[in-house]
């Protein structure tokens, strides 16, 4: 019975493990205007969720050519999320504020 | 060339001689927080060195290049503006009007913005629409209401003076007069252009005599009950941010730049505040007279519509507590040594030419451009 269960748990485990990168959605902050990573890596397909932690708003674009984005005004304490579903690398940014920068390398 | 020499190593110099640099983590703008005034000062201590970008390293050739183009009115279509016409030295690289004048005497949209420390600058312009200082270099060169220069008609002119042609070649080797390597030498001379240390600063580095108790007060009102520190923030006294801070005039600013953005519209770029007394008029519309003036429009004499920062309410700043705030900013003007010009490279003596000058009576084509 022991054993049974075990491998149940192990097989759910295995699953979630699995599963896991599927809706894997990599969380970036924007907090003291700046985003708390400066370069991140991710594959094809993932999301990136913009979360603003700051106490004022927030927009997110990018005019890397080939994957120009803006995701609007963000306001505090709100997310908004982007799927990259192009290779390359994007510089993003905030129109309001440009000093806050992150490089996203898709692969 | 010699006189440059003297500036750009004095801009650097000048910073490298400055202890105690920390990059200064811009976590100051947030204007709720709660700080010392001790805690305060560290957020404003100046940075070591000038930035230069990996794709336009610093030379001091190149930075001479740019300084003596910067200053040459054969820049302009009709040879009588330069860069340095309007970004004057002596109005810490303004022109003291409300508005500039460009081509034929064309009143432009907005007031020239200074060049000052533009090396920590973010998208350029007040409407930010060029990203890099090297974009920006060609901009008014080209809008035909400002300096009204054809850019396939410059390269050849430059051609045309032999002293240029060499200059290129030291700086560019191999590579020589293009449209690309003047914006690389302007924008390398640009971001040699950084004021000096003001009284503020000896403030910052432990003088407590350099500057009066009135503008020690005022800087406690700066970073709290005025809440200038949401964006004025850093050694350099901006953010490099747009915000609409509710201005009157109807000029949308960086609206015409980014459309979808409610935010940005009548959002113009935040401007440094060092050696902002030498630069009146203010704003983008260089509609208030005196730094005064400027406290009384955040104080309350913004208007109110959608695109208004929320970090822009009223203040309700007492008269003393205004007089604080001028008396602050004024600490942060430094009594630089004047700027010399530069000896111009003479035209070519050896052969016959005639020139290929644009008239001086109107723009002659290209689009309308708003001032910086």
């Amino acid at each position: 019975m022991k054993s049974k269960i075990l491998a149940s748990a192990v097989a759910t485990l295995f699953v979630v493990a699995v599963a896991a990168p599927a809706s894997a959605e990599i969380v970036i902050t924007q907090k003291a205007k700046k985003f708390d990573k400066k370069k991140i890596s991710i594959k094809k397909g993932e999301a990136v969720k913009f979360v603003n932690s700051d106490s004022i708003s927030h927009n997110t674009h990018s005019r890397s050519s080939g994957g120009k984005f803006d995701l609007g005004v963000s306001k505090p304490g709100t997310a908004v999320s982007k799927v990259f579903d192009k290779s390359g690398k994007f510089k993003v940014r905030c129109t309001i504020h440009p000093k806050m920068k992150l490089t996203v390398k898709v692969n | 060339m010699g006189a440059y020499n003297k500036i750009s190593k004095f801009a650097i110099s000048m910073v490298v001689a400055v202890s105690g640099f920390a990059t200064v983590a811009s976590t100051a703008a947030i204007g709720a927080e709660k700080k010392s005034r001790e805690e305060w000062k560290k957020e404003y201590v100046r940075p070591s060195e000038i930035p230069f970008p990996k794709e336009n390293p610093y030379t001091a050739a190149k930075a001479d290049l740019g300084r003596t183009l910067f200053f040459d009115p054969r820049l302009s279509g009709a040879n009588y503006i330069s860069c340095g016409t309007c970004h004057n030295p002596s109005f810490a690289w303004g022109d003291g009007l409300a508005k500039g004048i460009g081509h034929a005497m064309t009143r432009l949209g907005r007031r020239t913005p200074t060049i000052l420390n533009l090396a920590w600058g973010e998208y350029l312009m007040w409407d930010g629409r060029f990203e890099t200082l090297e974009q920006q270099a060609l901009g008014p060169m080209a809008a035909a209401v400002e300096m009204n220069q054809n850019m396939k008609a410059i390269v050849a002119e430059l051609q045309s003076i032999p002293e240029y042609r060499t200059l290129f070649n030291v700086s560019f080797p191999g590579k020589g007069i293009t449209v690309d390597n003047i914006a690389k030498a302007i924008a390398t001379f640009e971001r040699t252009v950084v004021r000096g240390v003001a009284p503020f600063d000896r403030w910052i580095a432990g003088d407590e005599h350099a500057i009066s108790t009135s503008a020690k007060r005022g800087f406690d009102l700066f970073n709290n009950k005025a809440n200038c520190v949401a964006c004025h923030s850093g050694w350099n006294f901006t953010d490099s941010s747009f915000h609409d801070i509710g201005m009157p005039d109807k000029d949308i600013g960086r609206g015409k730049v980014v459309p979808g953005v409610v935010v940005m519209q009548h959002a113009f770029k935040v401007p440094t505040l060092r050696n902002a007394v030498e630069r009146a008029p203010y704003m983008h519309d260089g509609s208030l007279k005196n730094l005064y003036s400027v406290v009384e429009h955040y104080d309350n004499g913004f208007v109110t519509r959608p695109s208004k920062s929320e970090e822009i309410y009223k203040l309700n700043l007492t008269a003393p507590e205004k007089t604080d705030l001028v008396e602050f900013m004024k600490t942060l003007s430094s009594k630089d040594a004047p700027v010399a010009l530069p000896r111009l490279p003479a035209y070519d003596q050896t052969v016959a030419g005639s020139l290929n000058v644009s008239p001086a009576a109107g723009p002659s084509t290209g689009s309308s451009a708003m001032r910086a």
